[in-house]
């Protein structure tokens, strides 16, 4: 594999992962959801994420060659293989913890998408397109219930920001770009995350404003998912989801 | 007007074949009938839920996992429709959730079992979908129209739900050993309990004469399990694997399969409560309900809030 074709398929690896793992978090909810309008809502994510993860998997299976398939990727690779940021590994927590953190990932999402659409790269343009519908209506469920939640009850604002306590740090990481990352932005197929900071702050702020609660001060973030340097958590969500595949090798499903 | 009067009418439309719609007349007791009907299949459709959802984070490929989660959710669709439907009756969504949380209303028992391998996920779609379609088809034709309307829709859904279990199955079939000897040890474990579905013979059903009368069940408990039997001896035959039935044989003069006796004594047990996932399941509900009671407060609050602020913006 060419350099070139090596750095691509990594960030394919790294977008398809990102939508993978929070598509498998937010899938624990399914039949636990707290009425069922909301089980219902979040296994739609659930869905449209790993409905993204299976196309971005599938090209970067083109890319990669040698056999390398949709499944090969998702279920072969361990944890220091995964290219996902933190965030979307952290576990599911209460309702506060997924909404807040499908918040900040959607809105980076949304950013993302927006400026994917005009990859020099069609197919990751095609899937950017696709992706977008689903990313804006993720993008106003989970502000809505950011905003319902922190401006709710006194018990929902509290949770809210615990839920903000422990999921900010993990933000910074999606707007720092690896080397692969810098790589693809330079060519034009990438997006150059580092540029979409300001407007996913501003996006906060406009729903924080609403949802009553006050962006955190700290200003140091957690980093090294987009390298596969994984919390803790990775490894067990890994071992669920890859079972049938490495308890029974090489057989169809 | 008079009950009598009332009463003729209701029947006259039940032998018309014309719906009873919520704003009509009916007795008291169709009423009830209904709505423990209802939400008994309502609460099933979301304990259903549970023991298909156990494998969702673990299913095999990427694929089938998102046809089970859509399954999954098409589940809660069906509940919520369903849930709707008691409530055109009278009563409302809490107090029929309160009602399975506290033990009093009842849901299918065949949820009630684990699902221990992936190829419990293909066996409950072939046959225990397979045994609630039967059910469900001859619903679509009950005598109350939201119940019926209800039905249709989800009759629509359940046939696919029914052809991908069957699909699951059948890739396991024409795989390896291992594959295939975790597909017949799936389908000996759920073939009884999905028989147990159609619920004690005709002789020793308390609601089916009534119902019969009342057209809200149009087949009999025994009518509806031979129908199921003579389907699913067939499609065994595809998927090579044999049903757990000593008994069970063609008899050409019957036209139709004999099978063996059911354990009515596991089936009054599981319906009992004693059966092996009983309890989990209950509490999962009620887990999930207790920890949902701050998200759906905050939400009615936020709502009121933001009422308030526009009327006063409004003034």
């Amino acid at each position: 594999m060419s350099n070139n074709r090596q750095i691509l398929s990594d960030y394919v690896l790294h977008l398809a992962d990102n939508a993978l793992i929070l598509g498998q978090r937010n899938s624990e909810w399914c039949g636990h959801g707290p009425v069922l309008e909301q089980d219902i809502a979040i296994t739609n994510i659930s869905l449209d994420l790993i409905g993204q993860a299976r196309s971005l998997y599938q090209y970067a299976a083109q890319l990669i060659g040698n056999g390398a398939t949709e499944d090969r990727l998702a279920y072969l690779r361990d944890a220091r293989e995964f290219r996902n940021c933190l965030l979307v590994e952290l576990p599911r927590g209460d309702w506060a913890v997924t909404t807040l953190r499908q918040f900040f990932f959607s809105a980076y999402q949304m950013l993302l998408f927006q400026q994917m659409l005009h990859s020099s790269d069609t197919t990751l343009a095609a899937i950017a397109e696709k992706s977008l519908k689903e990313v804006t209506y993720h993008v106003r469920w989970s502000s809505e219930w950011v905003i319902r939640l922190g401006d709710g009850t006194e018990e929902s604002h509290n949770r809210m920001e615990n839920a903000l306590a422990d999921l900010w740090a993990f933000t910074g990481e999606l707007f720092v770009p690896s080397d692969y990352e810098k790589s693809v932005a330079d060519n034009g197929i990438g997006v150059d995350v580092s540029s979409l900071k300001d407007n996913w702050l501003q996006k906060v702020q406009d729903v924080f404003n609403e949802a009553t609660l006050t962006i955190p001060t700290t200003t140091w973030f957690q980093s090294g998912g987009k390298e596969g340097i994984h919390t803790e958590h990775l490894g067990y969500l890994l071992a669920d989801l890859q079972f049938l595949q490495r308890a029974y090798p090489g057989m169809e499903w | 007007m008079s009950i009598k009067d009332l009463e003729k009418i209701f029947l006259d439309k039940i032998e018309k074949e014309i719906k009873i719609e919520p704003k009509d007349w009916m007795p008291e007791q169709y009423r009830k009938t209904l709505i423990r009907q209802i939400s008994q299949h309502a609460h099933s459709e979301v304990v259903g839920m549970l023991p298909e959802g156990n494998w969702i984070t673990r299913a095999p490929t990427l694929k089938r996992k998102a046809i089970l989660l859509a399954k999954v959710q098409d589940e809660a669709g069906h509940g919520l429709y369903l849930y709707s439907a008691t409530e055109t009756l009278g009563v409302s969504r809490e107090q029929t959730i309160n009602d399975l949380h506290s033990g009093k209303a009842k849901y299918s028992s065949i949820f009630n079992y684990p699902t221990l391998t992936w190829a419990d996920i293909g066996a409950i779609g072939w046959l225990v979908d397979g045994a609630a379609i039967l059910n469900q088809v001859m619903l679509c034709r009950t005598s109350y129209g939201p119940y019926a309307r209800a039905m249709v829709r989800i009759c629509k859904e359940e046939s696919f739900h029914q052809r991908q279990g069957f699909e699951i199955l059948l890739t396991l079939s024409r795989g390896t050993d291992v594959q295939k000897a975790m597909c017949q040890d799936a389908v000996n474990r759920w073939w009884w309990p999905s028989l147990m579905m159609f619920g004690p013979h005709d002789s020793e059903s308390t609601h089916s004469e009534q119902s019969t009368q009342w057209k809200i069940k149009r087949m009999s408990n025994d009518e509806l399990r031979q129908k199921f039997v003579d389907m699913i001896a067939e499609q065994a035959k595809i998927l090579n694997v044999t049903l757990p039935d000593p008994e069970l044989k063609w008899n050409p003069e019957r036209n139709h399969y004999d099978f063996g006796e059911i354990n009515w004594e596991e089936f009054w047990n599981v319906v009992k409560g004693n059966g092996p996932c009983n309890k989990q399941r209950l509490d999962a509900r009620r887990k999930a309900w207790q920890e949902g009671e701050w998200v759906r407060q905050a939400a009615a609050v936020h709502a009121e809030k933001r009422k308030a602020r526009e009327t006063q913006q409004v003034a």
